[in-house]
């Protein structure tokens, strides 16, 4: 069942991300039924883990949500009320006309609900970014007068939409996000379709995210690809690109839920059987700069949520510099296993 | 407080049996591996049949795995139900069909 209020709002032990790290690090790790991440990169040698080349610089631009997703790694909702101003996006457009990175990727919350979304939208489609991404949750197209024209929008700036469905029937969609999240998501797909997004004779890509709606991994990615490429076609007429696996981590709501349910313990050790040292060699923070509402810079989407800022003398935007930040460790803990078990997962699918 | 004798954190070191038959463990575990692999059934389909007989031979520690198999691979619960019915239809079939057995030698009994 979907919650109502954000850990923050519930002011839960969990909305600390220092109580959330000390959990990580304590009982099976600390017991030594399991090995600690760090030592588990050491042994393929690992660690430290350093970046790669720079590909993509992801931007949050703030917690505000129209939903309340069970799952949640950002603890996003309508009672967030962290924003991107418009000073800090500014920032960010001087570090985007600059960067080597080839991809912009928008998250949030809704990215959409940033009353200067369309506004940086605009002026970032004009800094020669190649790869251009909104992850949006779709349901926000619907959820107000206002947002009706983003499928236009969108495609005026030739953005690349990613959007989550965790499944392509009802009744899981709805448990992870919310009731009535499913129709409303299926006719935002509609509406994307209807103006070129991922139909013949046009560049316009929709991306679909998955991801597993409870205390198990994704499967094959290729595989639920194809299921959900037959099904939304046969059952909605719905076309899309690509699919991208993504396994829950360990943090913020879904790892409320993992306690909550009593499968933190089994969930950890499927993360840490499923461990697959190809998957650390291509892990998403080895070549992204995750940069918070605030303007912070970290490692992950997933280490902003731990605010674990980046181990550099640069911290923040207002000073970025490339080669400095580039010229780092990598920060890690326990919920790192997320993204190397199985095939790997990352913000654009599995990495192995 | 009760100790069961199943526990589900047993599951976890079932390839702990290797330790005392190294041989006979690796040559089960192998063979385990080859026949879940993709061939002239799909993994999705072994994977609802593992679901029936694990229902069928009753063992706990079987169910629990190929229900998480199944979640994983995206087999839905009624998949899941149906494929149990199977295992318990032919279960009790096989009881049933013993009732033939049990005719004829009361037939035969019987003056």
């Amino acid at each position: 069942m979907a919650l109502l209020k954000s850990l923050a709002a519930r002011e839960d032990d969990l909305s600390k991300p220092a109580n959330q790290l000390k959990f990580l690090s304590n009982g099976i790790f600390k017991e030594g039924g399991l090995p600690f991440f760090k030592d588990k990169i050491a042994q393929t040698g690992n660690f430290p883990l350093k970046p790669k080349k720079l590909e993509i610089l992801q931007l949050n631009l703030g917690y505000m949500c129209n939903q309340v997703c069970s799952h949640c790694h950002v603890d996003a909702g309508p009672d967030r009320k962290e924003i991107m101003t418009r000073k800090t996006m500014q920032q960010c457009l001087e570090v985007i006309k600059n960067t080597g990175a080839h991809t912009l990727d928008l998250t949030g919350g809704a990215p959409e609900m940033n009353p200067n979304f369309r506004w940086f939208v605009e002026e970032a489609s004009n800094a020669g970014i190649k790869d251009f991404i909104v992850r949006s949750n779709l349901t926000i197209i619907l959820a107000n007068k206002k947002y009706h024209d983003l499928p236009q929008f969108f495609k005026k700036h030739n953005v690349h939409v990613a959007s989550s469905l965790p499944y392509y029937k009802r009744e899981k969609t709805d448990k992870q996000r919310g009731t009535g999240v499913f129709d409303k998501s299926i006719k935002a797909l509609q509406m994307l379709n209807d103006v070129g997004y991922a139909q013949e004779g046009t560049d316009l890509k929709l991306d679909l995210v998955y991801n597993p709606a409870g205390a198990f991994l994704p499967t094959n990615q290729a595989e639920l690809e194809q299921d959900f490429k037959v099904a939304l076609k046969e059952d909605f007429n719905i076309d899309f690109n690509k699919l991208f696996a993504i396994t829950n981590l360990p943090i913020s709501r879904f790892l409320e839920y993992l306690i909550a349910s009593e499968n933190y313990e089994d969930y950890m050790y499927s993360l840490v059987e499923a461990y697959n040292p190809a998957a650390v060699e291509n892990v998403m923070c080895t070549n992204t700069i995750s940069i918070s509402w605030d303007g912070w810079l970290y490692d992950c989407d997933f280490n902003q949520m731990l605010d674990l800022k980046v181990n550099s003398k640069v911290q923040h935007i207002s000073e970025y510099n490339e080669d400095l930040l580039n010229d780092r460790n990598i920060i890690i803990s326990q919920h790192c296993y997320g993204c190397t078990a199985g095939a790997g997962s990352s913000c654009q699918g599995t990495v192995a | 407080m009760s100790k069961p004798y199943y526990d589900p954190a047993d599951l976890r070191k079932f390839g702990n049996i290797t330790e005392w038959s190294e041989e006979l463990g690796t040559k089960f575990f192998d063979y385990y591996g080859k026949v879940f692999e993709e061939g002239a059934l799909s993994a999705r389909e072994k994977s609802l049949i593992a679901l029936a007989v694990s229902h069928v031979v009753q063992c706990p520690y079987c169910i629990d795995a190929y229900t998480k198999d199944g979640l994983q691979r995206g087999i839905d619960k009624e998949e899941m139900m149906e494929a149990v019915h199977v295992g318990a239809a032919i279960k009790s079939g096989a009881t049933l069909v013993h009732g033939v057995q049990m005719m004829n030698k009361y037939e035969k009994l019987s003056m």
